[in-house]
């Protein structure tokens, strides 16, 4: 069912009674070209291009609770290219090319807001490197627009210009970011895969893997046994886990990373807002609830939820550039599980087992990645070579000392 | 959370930061033949489990020693709390 304006018309005045499940709910069948594990953003949208760009239909996505019910359900929902290094920006930025088509692309109102992303500076050695980082911005073809602090007191008046200890000395905008409807973007995929002819199966968890002789042949799960030429696994949060199964140890660690929205106010925050000097980053949702985060708790965490200092200091660093937040009531917070990689970005490889693919180590970034990582994912495993703006998300990369490293924090996981 | 420290008692988690797993106590031998393997693996590689963790702890607004943490990842519950010179030692690392 193609879904457009006329559609909701005319149910609408015939009781709504045509419109039909978004996806199916199959069983599972006792053997599949390719079985992807992880029912997220990421799985369903590699499943997506699987059968749309490679034409391979033959496919499952195993997930263990519903589908979306991780990370992609749990983000702060900010699309953004504003990398620098070579492996990352034109990856980034070719996914930030996706979300501006993917509405029309899967035919799923996903809400792509291009609500614009600022950074703000605080010192003039911040604003040298964000000019940098705009010019790498713009070698990959990325929008980039350095504002001073005129233009942004014109702009946005209610931040903290004269803050004491951090003053807004101005800020990077990319105009092109913003935000999307993160649930919406699950179910698309979902409804664009499962329409041809990809089965999403629900409620089915791998419990191990059938290796034998160094090569992949299946899965094994709590709805049996189930074939496979190949197996993608794209479980970020849980990656740590669901490898071990295969005797696996990855350069990733699992941390928790909470989130927090307000009630909800009248609109307030144009676009997304990060603070330079400390770790914040702010949106408003269309229901008017201000979405904010900071930094993950630090320490090793499957528990999808945190502890109150982070709060402290989340809020703290919201204080410290709008002080008008401070009047808003925190509606919810919540917490979900971060794959932490050694160097802060993903890795999209094969594995040195035959037939068993990775996807996982997304840190807190995965959500704008989720086109670009869906469709690498989607390429490696239809042709066994890397897309091009993918070629250096390899897991041996440490090994060969060739690391993505974009703040320059060395193999401490808990700082990137 | 609480870490019930050693020496002083039980003492708030944010007075602490966290370095990751203790598995980096055994550094490996720079001499031997697969060394470049090992620092890998030491460097970059990870257990990672869900469940007990035990992990390195710096009480960096505190006494300023290291400890070594038994927590659990799913439950955030911490088991056991030793000071990781005491763990070195019995590892037969350090002096």
């Amino acid at each position: 069912m193609r879904y457009s304006a006329f559609k909701i018309l005319r149910e609408g005045l015939t009781g709504n009674k045509g419109w039909t499940p978004v996806w199916r709910d199959p069983d599972p069948k006792p053997e599949y070209d390719i079985v992807i594990i992880g029912g997220g953003g990421h799985g369903l949208a590699t499943a997506y291009y699987l059968a749309k760009e490679f034409g391979l239909r033959n496919i499952a996505v195993l997930e263990k609770g519903w589908i979306g019910s991780g990370n992609v359900g749990r983000n702060t929902t900010i699309i953004r290219s504003n990398y620098m290094l070579p492996g990352n920006e034109p990856f980034y930025e070719m996914s930030l090319k996706l979300w501006e088509g993917l509405e029309q692309d899967f035919n799923y109102n996903a809400m792509v807001s291009q609500r614009s992303i600022l950074n703000l500076f605080h010192s003039d050695a911040q604003r040298d490197a964000f000019v940098r980082r705009a010019n790498a911005m713009f070698l990959a073809g990325a929008d980039a627009e350095l504002a001073d602090a005129d233009q942004l007191r014109a702009e946005l008046p209610f931040l903290d210009f004269d803050n004491a200890r951090f003053p807004i000395k101005g800020g990077l905008f990319q105009r092109r970011g913003g935000t999307v409807r993160h649930d919406a973007v699950a179910w698309g995929y979902a409804r664009g895969a499962g329409s041809r002819g990809v089965d999403i199966i629900q409620n089915c968890e791998v419990t191990g893997f059938d290796i034998e002789n160094g090569k992949c042949r299946g899965v094994e799960t709590t709805r049996g046994a189930i074939r496979a030429r190949k197996v993608a696994v794209c479980v970020a949060g849980s990656s740590g886990r669901v490898m071990a199964l295969a005797g696996m140890r990855l350069p990733i660690e699992s941390h928790v990373l909470q989130a927090f929205v307000t009630e909800g106010l009248k609109p307030v925050l144009p676009g997304v807002i990060t603070f330079g000097a400390g770790h914040f980053y702010v949106s408003q949702s269309d229901k008017g609830g201000l979405v904010f985060g900071g930094d993950i708790d630090g320490y090793n965490s499957y528990a999808q939820r945190g502890n109150l200092p982070v709060v402290e200091d989340v809020a703290e660093g919201g204080m410290a550039i709008m002080p008008m937040i401070g009047r808003a009531r925190l509606l919810r917070s919540w917490g979900g599980i971060m794959d932490m990689s050694m160097d802060g970005s993903p890795f999209i490889d094969r594995t040195h087992i035959d037939g068993l693919y990775f996807n996982g180590g997304w840190c807190y970034g995965g959500f704008k990645a989720t086109p670009a990582s869906g469709l690498c994912y989607a390429h490696l495993l239809a042709k066994d070579a890397p897309h091009p703006v993918a070629t250096e998300m390899r897991l041996d990369r440490f090994a060969r000392g060739h690391l993505i490293d974009e703040k320059g924090m060395g193999n401490q996981p808990n700082l990137h | 959370m609480i870490i019930n420290h050693p020496l002083l008692g039980p003492r708030d988690a944010a007075e602490f930061v966290y370095l990751g797993d203790a598995a980096l106590i055994d550094r490996p031998d720079w001499q031997a033949a697969e060394a470049a393997e090992a620092f890998h693996a030491y460097g970059y590689l990870r257990d990672n489990p869900a469940g007990a963790h035990q992990e390195l702890w710096y009480h960096e607004q505190g006494d300023r020693s290291w400890l070594v943490v038994t927590r659990d990842t799913v439950s955030h519950e911490i088991t056991q709390v030793e000071l990781a010179r005491d763990v070195a030692r019995a590892r037969g690392r350090s002096r």
